[in-house]
């Protein structure tokens, strides 16, 4: 699969999916995974929402009865998506970590 | 009780009119209309509301505009008004900061469209002159020369915006390849 860096509210959206959710649970579910810290907007979560719509990472549920809210779910397609995101950020981690590791050392020696 | 202020805001000064509607929320003064030129306010508690402006892609019947306003309302937001493609929301302030992005690329996005709406305004307002001036000529008309004399100089007034509102965009655009 291509590998292609995913925005961190996508990459949030993505891993909210892993269980049905429609757009304010998803807002709050990122909220919690980040600590607060990433807060997505309406306008930035609905754009993400019909684009990964588009490409198949996600689908909407059909409407659940009493709830008019549309539900999303990560299909396979998005699982691998997030996957490969994963192995990415690993990479990034590790090589930034193997460099930057060396700082604390040269402090320390100096 | 109701207060009507007329008001001109261009579409390369949207900003500022989210700041100045917002400065009257602030001071207990909520807009519950909108019209051209024309601001209808109602008298609430002071600091209520937060509002923000939006240009959509399209008329806000068009049903992709209803599914967007529909999600904004399910989220927490209330569709208040809207003139032509730009809409208002507003939101309790109770709740954290209201917002309509939270990344840059939905910003550039709509500051792509603020400037697509800005060159096709000029595009009509310069076909306008000069199809008057034309007309004038070719018939002996002065009222058609006297007329077209109008869109020329609204033409001539967008420029600025049009460079401001691109500048704008060029900078967040580049801002982009560095941060999310």
């Amino acid at each position: 699969m291509e590998s292609i860096a995913l925005t961190e509210a996508v990459y949030y959206i993505l891993l909210s999916l892993d269980t049905p959710l429609h757009g304010y649970g998803i807002m709050q579910n990122t909220e919690r995974l980040s600590n607060g810290r990433v807060r997505l907007a309406a306008g930035t979560l609905y754009g993400a929402l019909n684009t990964l719509l588009e490409k198949g990472w996600i689908k909407a549920l059909p409407g659940s009865g009493s709830s008019r809210k549309k539900e999303y779910l990560l299909t396979e397609t998005g699982r691998n998506v997030v996957m490969t995101e994963i192995a990415r950020l690993k990479e990034l981690l590790h090589n930034g970590e193997e460099i930057t590791g060396g700082w604390t050392d040269e402090k320390n020696n100096s | 009780m109701k207060k009507i202020i007329h008001k001109v805001f261009t579409a390369w000064h949207f900003e500022d009119e989210e700041k100045w509607i917002n400065k009257m929320a602030a001071k207990g003064l909520n807009l519950t209309d909108v019209g051209v030129a024309k601001y209808v306010f109602e008298e609430g508690l002071p600091g209520e509301y937060q509002y923000r402006v939006e240009l959509l892609e399209n008329l806000p019947t068009h049903p992709e505009s209803e599914r967007y306003i529909r999600f904004m309302e399910e989220m927490g937001a209330e569709y208040v008004a809207s003139v032509s493609r730009w809409v208002y929301f507003r939101k309790k302030a109770e709740d954290e900061p209201f917002e309509l992005y939270s990344d840059m690329d939905s910003r550039v996005a709509h500051l792509r469209r603020i400037n697509i709406l800005l060159v096709f305004l000029f595009i009509f307002e310069v076909w306008a002159g000069v199809f008057n001036l034309v007309v004038g000529i070719a018939y002996g008309m002065a009222i058609n020369v006297i007329i077209a004399c109008i869109p020329l100089i609204l033409a001539l007034c967008i420029i600025p915006g049009i460079i401001r509102s691109v500048r704008k965009y060029r900078r967040l655009k580049r801002e982009r390849e560095i941060r999310e």
